[in-house]
């Protein structure tokens, strides 16, 4: 099967972009050096082609409720216009997929699922939908998804938006016009900067990324690839489904409990995976078998996914999830699974880097935390 | 992007100059640093090693991925690119220059390709 194109794809070859299959899809992996682009969205800008995430409309008289009923969040308790981080788990408790959830409407609801889950998510909500009286919509191809992340992005946004920006909180989303095309504008993002996601029409995407390049250059607003994508979200201690979280862990596993809401009103408190989440819970409080932990090395090697976790005498006691070189810290991170026992910030441990043991600290989440 | 002409090349990425008093000069080629993307750490063999060719000899990782590095020819190794070790991004940025990476006593090559061969051979 040849891989999906994005509306931007054209534009990313004639930057030079060195393209990656992702979950199906041609993505940009990198335009130049993915260090530079890293650096850039830290201190300046950076402009992300997302259009390979998975968008899902819910609409109807109860669309919150089948929400509350599939989701481990409390989605009809959001506000309009505001987003919320939850996650749609099994009947056992295992993690289908992270999302995004957008209050789009009174009734009307945007979920955001990750390109290598949004099949799995239209599936499950489709099927979780009966009884309800709610729409569930495949819109993969209804939407662009353009992201400007960054110190700079605030200004870069104000330069072609009339929205009122000052008013647009972390995770709170605007119909807005941007450079002359009617978007939704979303104060969210994935790198730990400030910064906006803005879905758009696919015929519109060229038009937006071009005005948005235009308007960020003067501030060094640059093409970003997923590559750093991938790097900035690590830094920030954000999981990444298929590392940190999969069918075989629940939220509370993930050290992310918090978004199971089991104090939800609607549906008598009833929801998909609740018996299982309450184990789950009780579990994680009393004898937490592996806890989620950040990796840092004085070395150069790099400890990467997979990657064995030992203790200072050879023991395995863990498994990393995601590993790469930080260009903000400058040396090697990871995160890791680990015994309990050894997962106090500050532990010496010991990673297996094909064959050698090299020496990491235990440090708490996040790497990475932006001034505010 | 354009291979010298000059080396000779391997299917594993990795060039080669004609024997000079017996010595080639080895490194990776511009296609293979492109592919791997920022570069971040080297590992050489050591001055004095037995490499064979075909055989890794060290590693190469960038932020995303990690790769062997392989000899292209069987001998001893007689100076390492210690400034390759110590700022492995130039590996990027000046693979066929600053950037080589280990010397050695040629005692017999692997297949080895002309510039032509292995311009063909990167495009199939």
């Amino acid at each position: 099967m040849s891989p999906r194109l994005t509306a931007l794809d054209a534009l990313h070859r004639s930057l030079g972009a060195t393209m990656t299959d992702f979950a199906g899809w041609d993505m940009p992996l990198r335009y130049g050096s993915e260090r530079e682009e890293h650096l850039a969205v830290r201190t300046k800008a950076g402009l992300f082609d997302l259009s390979h995430m998975g968008e899902i409309t819910v609409t109807g008289p109860q669309a919150g409720e089948l929400l509350d009923h599939a989701l481990v969040g409390f989605i009809s308790a959001l506000g309009v216009l505001r987003a919320r981080y939850t996650m749609i788990c099994r009947e056992d408790g295992g993690i289908l997929d992270d999302l995004i959830v957008y209050r789009t409407g009174e009734t009307e609801y945007m979920v955001v699922a990750n390109a290598s889950n949004a099949q799995v998510v239209l599936d499950a909500l489709t099927e979780r939908a009966a009884g309800f009286d709610a729409v569930v919509r495949d819109d993969r191809d209804a939407y662009a998804l353009i992201a400007v992340q960054g110190p700079e992005a605030n200004g870069i946004l104000a330069s072609v938006t009339d929205a009122d920006l000052p008013g647009l909180k972390y995770y709170a989303l605007l119909p807005a016009t941007v450079a002359d095309r009617e978007v939704w504008l979303a104060r969210t993002g994935y790198t730990g900067e400030d910064g906006f996601e803005v879905f758009c029409a696919p015929a519109d995407a060229e038009h937006l990324w071009n005005a948005l390049t235009e308007a960020g250059a003067p501030v060094g607003l640059v093409p970003a690839g997923l590559s750093c994508r991938d790097t900035l979200r690590l830094e920030a201690g954000m999981p990444l489904y298929g590392h940190e979280l999969s069918t075989d862990l629940t939220p509370f596993d993930a050290g992310l409990g918090r978004v199971v809401r089991f104090d939800k009103t609607t549906n008598d408190g009833q929801f998909v995976g609740r018996k299982a989440l309450e184990a789950a819970a009780a579990q994680a409080e009393a004898n937490p078998p592996r806890k989620l932990v950040g990796l840092v090395s004085e070395g150069k090697r790099v400890p990467r996914a997979e990657y064995d976790v030992v203790s200072t005498d050879g023991t395995p006691i863990g498994r990393i999830t995601s590993g790469a070189p930080s260009p903000t810290l400058g040396k090697p991170i990871a995160i890791a699974y680990v015994d309990a026992a050894h997962a106090a910030p500050g532990t010496a441990v010991a990673v297996d880097v094909r064959g050698k043991h090299e020496p990491v600290e235990v440090v708490a989440l996040p790497f990475y935390k932006r001034a505010r | 992007m354009s291979n010298p002409t000059h080396l000779q090349y391997t299917e594993e990425h990795e060039w080669l100059t004609a024997a000079e008093d017996g010595v080639s000069t080895v490194g990776i080629t511009k296609h293979a640093a492109d592919a791997l993307g920022d570069i971040v750490y080297v590992q050489l063999p050591e001055v004095g090693q037995a490499l064979t060719a075909g055989d890794t000899c060290g590693e190469l990782e960038s932020t995303k991925s990690v790769s062997d590095l392989y000899s292209p020819v069987t001998g001893e190794v007689t100076e390492i690119n210690q400034a390759v070790i110590d700022d492995p991004a130039s590996v990027n940025s000046d693979p066929f220059g600053e950037a080589w990476l280990f010397k050695v006593r040629v005692e017999a090559t692997d297949k080895l390709l002309s510039a032509a061969e292995y311009d063909a051979f990167i495009k199939a």
